[in-house]
């Protein structure tokens, strides 16, 4: 079995995810992990297939689908690890008025300190005249909790909120 | 002493509910003794529950060293536990010897009262709070045949976002 990462973006509407996988299912496609999100007003689909054909067998099996639901679709051959999840020690939520570069000064201090981004997720919210920021990232990172702090206290200090905490996983 | 098998997801003996212990004899403590040292192979593993390794009495271990922000009682043998009371609620990753390579989050009562007998059939009392008492939380739940899979909560927007309020008049 091969695997492959296909993307599928369009505008949400109900019945994206059914037909896809369901297309998928059909023709022998075996799904791994997904992340799929409403991102303003768009669906997306970041999804594992694993197919006995390549890439290529994977793009042409969901493609009639994709034209009908008028969703763009790539597909790429990848290399797939599964039962293999790094576990996060570190969470940081940013919040604050919205404006250009957030996200770049906040992941350039966070790089510095050697952090893993194993998981990302940004929303704005607010109202058009008045939006804000949200962000939440978790991580690893071999670095104190401390010293993440302190590489971003500066920013902190310029009206973003910044919360890092540990994340201390309980295995029972 | 004995290292013992672990049973894992998606074993249905994971799902039955275990029995009352009926007499804390030396049988037993042998028996903890091997669950003990269950727990401690595997890495990391601040707890376990007899119904893990196929054994379905109310019995379960903690241990859970004390740290910066929370103290906690240190080892513990939990025979017949009984939650008395619960207070507040928090959200935490959680991951278990049942289910390898899953982790998630779960929302725990902060604060626990707990009844239970130790190894010698002792009676005790325990008050404990933060990550002690999500451990018993967690460990308890399996001598009902729970796992933190049944109260995973998602990842995204749990006890963050609120309901979108109209925007104030122009």
């Amino acid at each position: 079995m091969q695997w492959s990462m296909v993307t599928v973006v369009g505008n949400d509407r109900p019945g994206i995810v059914a037909r896809v996988s369901a297309c998928l299912f059909e023709h022998g496609g075996h799904l791994g992990e997904a992340s799929m999100i409403r991102l303003g007003g768009n669906f997306t689909i970041m999804l594992m297939v694993g197919h006995d054909g390549d890439h290529e067998a994977v793009e042409a099996m969901l493609a009639p689908v994709c034209e009908e639901l008028e969703l763009r679709l790539h597909v790429d051959p990848i290399e797939g690890h599964l039962h293999d999840h790094p576990v996060p020690n570190v969470r940081i939520t940013v919040f604050g008025a919205d404006r250009a570069g957030i996200v770049a000064q906040v992941t350039a201090r966070l790089a510095e300190t050697g952090l893993n981004i194993l998981d990302l997720e940004s929303d704005v919210g607010g109202s058009e005249r008045a939006p804000i920021y949200v962000m939440h990232i978790e991580g690893t990172v071999s670095e104190s909790i401390e010293r993440v702090r302190a590489v971003l206290a500066d920013l902190d200090r310029e009206g973003i909120d910044i919360r890092v905490e540990p994340i201390e996983t309980l295995i029972g | 002493m004995a290292l013992l098998e672990i049973l894992t997801y998606p074993d249905p003996r994971l799902k039955q509910v275990s029995e009352p212990v009926e007499a804390v004899d030396d049988a037993l403590r042998a028996f903890v003794a091997d669950l003990e040292e269950t727990m401690r192979a595997g890495p990391g593993g601040v707890g376990i529950a007899a119904p893990q390794v196929g054994r379905f009495v109310r019995v379960a271990i903690v241990d859970v060293p004390p740290r910066k922000k929370s103290s906690s009682h240190g080892r513990l043998v939990l025979i017949n536990p009984e939650i008395t009371s619960w207070d507040g609620m928090a959200i935490g990753r959680e991951g278990c010897m049942s289910v390898p390579d899953y982790t998630g989050n779960v929302i725990r009562a902060e604060r626990i009262g707990l009844t239970a007998l130790d190894e010698h059939e002792v009676s005790r009392e325990y008050e404990m709070h933060g990550f002690e008492a999500r451990a018993v939380q967690h460990e308890l739940d399996h001598l009902d045949g729970f796992l933190f899979l049944d109260r995973l909560v998602s990842r995204r927007n749990d006890l963050f976002r609120r309901k979108v309020y109209q925007a104030p008049a122009e």
